[in-house]
């Protein structure tokens, strides 16, 4: 029996992207190609016959077929790593680095364009739990299904099912279709089936993220012992603590590839702290291929200080300016700058947007460059790294027009000189937060 | 497979594939489980929150039989080779009902599975498969009606319904080749969500379904032939009434056609399989 669970070598993948997204021909200019072809051969006859200069039709054709061909984008390149038996391995990187890919490769959902893997022994994918719950079906019916979904044999379902519904706590609702549940009892329903799948190889996207935190313990838990168990779990993560306290070994993956592999501690201390300057600003100078949509996109995210300078570290005392610019791309809807400060526990400790500058709420919107920025005071932040998460969204309906995770981020110090929070303590000072409070002390009499 | 006890799998290699691509059927009978679970939910869910359940799959044939009988039958006095004009109809609107139903829901499952294939693994070619199996279930239940119709008007079945099976499956194949083929290419093109109820209509005027194939002059009844469905529609007849002989050239060149047509969609479904979870 092989050692190896899962062995990968010179893995790429090669998407298309731009304005025509798959690179695609449309049905129309097929037909089109066709319909006329004729014409192209007998102008053909006819140039090679006379002496009439070169047909035109190419010309018209080819611009078309460059855009299709210029934008392509290696979501994977030349990856390679082997996975152990047992091994609980955590993939680590900011979005778009290549960790869903990944999955999705190693999960057969799609085909690698160069490289080649092989997995010894049965592989389960939650990649996102509840695949193929109908809302129409009852908790009952939709076991069934979801289990031969996820390739789980009808015996084999019909053996855990007692199990499935303990776990997922549903049982006095298993004849009733799942479109009348709670969003916490689907959750549990559904993440029930996939944990009872016992693969050899687990590979999990992200799944924990939804929840109730009585549940997430629950998942982590029924994680473990998968682990346990001596099977391979790979792990794709946004949450540090998670990565920590789950997996053996980590891989960093950045812009597809693999830039660091081993500890998780000293992966995680790589990714968060490494090219530290470049992460307090990130740049998309080219607006088709900044992150957006047809609403907005965003250009810029950066860190500065109150000299407008940018900085990776702050003083606990000094406030801190988070600046966003994103092109507005329409004037019909509201598109607003939403920033989610995190902390290295992957916390977040709170959310704000700029719908917080009342003059600027009311204002119409026009097409255009857009900056927003916030600012934060001193003493405020706890001591540690902030990572910023920046969305663009627009309110009515609600739609996320931009996300990225883990945009920018800075370091907050606390040189504890006596006039920040602590004040003179220096030892272990608690909170996610640290803000200078007003407190009213007096001494009051003796016998009161 | 039991918790600790690891059976050995021969390993699966991912490789990106190049030109042809086999028939991958073990993998295919590895997930047969799966086939009959979707094909179970389809039909489950069609008929849930419905007042007339699965009574639906009866109502469309016949009602489709009653206004062809009134209006091809009854006046415009459309020949239907010596049976009743309904159930002449009837028999034809069987087969057909269920084809044209099992390729528009086949034609559509790919795009409406989207959440299933970029989420997970599984042959692709189960899908479309489960929305025609999903169609055999409704052509059985309206097979119950021709019953019915045949004792009615005192049909008597002769030694020709042994043929019914065979002309069922070559339906069934003739409805997973087409269906397969677009619900590929409706990936890819989404015009074919748009193009198929047309095509479908056009096809029934241009099987014998309302008119039997000896309508058409003889000299030209080839044409006819080129249609798969006509081969097979005219079997069903013969093989229910045992009025007419098989027309086995006519059958024969609905078979070839057919599997032809599923060799083909098969080697274009695989082909273009690799880049569903990309592009759906």
């Amino acid at each position: 029996m092989s050692k190896i669970a899962i062995s990968v070598e010179g893995l790429g993948k090669r998407y298309s992207i731009g304005v025509r997204q798959h690179g695609f021909k449309t049905l129309r200019e097929r037909v089109n190609d066709l319909a006329l072809l004729p014409f192209r051969t007998a102008r053909r006859l006819v140039n090679s016959n006379g002496h009439e200069p070169r047909s035109q039709s190419n010309d018209n054709n080819n611009p078309k077929s460059a855009t299709r061909k210029s934008s392509t984008l290696w979501a994977l390149r030349d990856v390679s790593f082997e996975i152990k038996r047992g091994e609980v391995v955590g993939i680590i990187g900011r979005n778009g680095a290549g960790k869903s890919t990944l999955l999705k490769v190693l999960s057969r959902i799609t085909e690698p364009t160069t490289g080649a893997v092989d997995i010894h022994g049965r592989v389960g994918s939650l990649l996102e739990v509840g695949t193929g719950f109908h809302s129409e079906l009852t908790g009952r019916e939709n076991i069934f299904l979801n289990g031969a979904i996820l390739g789980m044999r009808r015996n084999e379902i019909e053996r855990k099912f007692d199990e499935i519904v303990a776990f997922a706590e549903v049982d006095s609702f298993l004849d009733t279709p799942v479109k009348h549940y709670s969003s916490g009892m689907y959750m549990r329903l559904a993440f029930a089936v996939s944990a009872h799948l016992e693969p050899d190889i687990l590979l999990v996207d992200e799944v924990l993220s939804v929840g109730d935190a009585s549940f997430q313990k629950k998942c982590l838990g029924k994680m473990e012992e998968v682990g346990k168990q001596g099977r391979t779990v790979l792990f794709v993560s946004h949450s540090m603590p998670m990565i920590l306290r789950l997996c053996e070994r980590t891989i960093l993956l950045d812009r597809g590839t693999v830039v660091a592999d081993g500890k998780p501690h000293e992966v995680i201390k790589h990714y968060l702290y490494s090219d530290t300057l470049s992460q307090a600003q990130r740049v998309w100078p080219a607006k088709g291929e900044a992150p957006g949509d047809s609403v907005a996109r965003l250009r810029s995210a950066r860190v500065l200080n109150d000299e407008g300078q940018l900085v990776d570290t702050i003083d606990i005392r000094k406030p801190i300016f988070i600046e966003v610019e994103y092109w507005n791309l329409q004037d019909s809807l509201r598109p607003t700058a939403v920033l989610h400060f995190i902390n290295e526990e992957g916390i977040c400790l709170f959310a704000t947007n700029d719908f917080n500058n009342a003059e600027w709420f009311s204002t119409p919107r026009r097409p255009g460059l857009v900056r927003a920025t916030c600012s934060v005071p001193g003493n405020f932040l706890a001591e540690g790294r902030i990572f910023l998460l920046v969305a663009v969204v627009s309110y009515n309906p609600n739609v996320v027009h931009v996300l990225e995770r883990d945009a920018v981020s800075f370091q907050v110090v606390d040189r504890s000189e006596g006039d920040a929070v602590r004040g003179v303590f220096t030892g272990e000072w608690p909170g996610v937060i640290r803000p200078m409070l007003n407190w009213q002390v007096t001494g009051l009499p003796e016998d009161l | 497979m039991a918790s600790g006890a690891h059976q050995e799998h021969p390993p699966t290699r991912i490789r990106p594939s190049k030109g042809w691509v086999a028939l991958d059927l073990k993998g295919l009978w590895d997930y047969r489980e799966l086939l009959y679970f979707l094909t179970w939910r389809d039909i489950k869910v069609r008929y849930k929150q419905t007042l007339l359940g699965a009574s639906w799959a009866i109502i469309q044939p016949l009602f489709t039989m009653l206004l062809f009988t009134l209006f091809f039958g009854k006046l415009a006095h459309i020949p239907s080779d010596g049976v009743p004009y309904p159930i002449f109809a009837y028999a034809g609107l069987l087969p057909w009902t269920f084809f044209s139903n099992a390729v528009t829901n086949s034609g559509n499952s790919l795009v409406g599975s989207s959440n299933l294939i970029t989420k997970v693994y599984f042959p692709r070619m189960i899908i479309p498969g489960a929305a025609v199996g999903a169609g055999l279930v409704d052509f059985a239940i309206a097979f119950i009606i021709l019953i019915v119709l045949m004792i009615y008007y005192g049909v008597a079945v002769t030694w020709n319904i042994l043929m019914l099976p065979v002309l069922i499956v070559l339906v069934t194949l003739l409805a997973i080749g087409v269906g397969m083929w677009t619900s590929a290419l409706n990936v890819k093109y989404r015009d074919i969500r748009y193009a198929l109820p047309f095509l479908i209509q056009l096809w029934l005027f241009a099987s014998p379904v309302i008119y039997p194939a000896s309508l058409m002059p003889s000299k030209w009844r080839w044409v006819l032939w080129l249609n798969p469905l006509t081969g097979i529609i005219e079997g069903f007849r013969s093989s229910l009434f045992g009025t007419n002989k098989f027309d086995w050239i006519a059958l024969g060149l609905s078979t070839v056609i057919t599997l032809g047509v599923l060799v083909y969609s098969t080697y274009t479904f695989r082909r273009m399989e690799k880049v569903f979870a990309d592009i759906v």
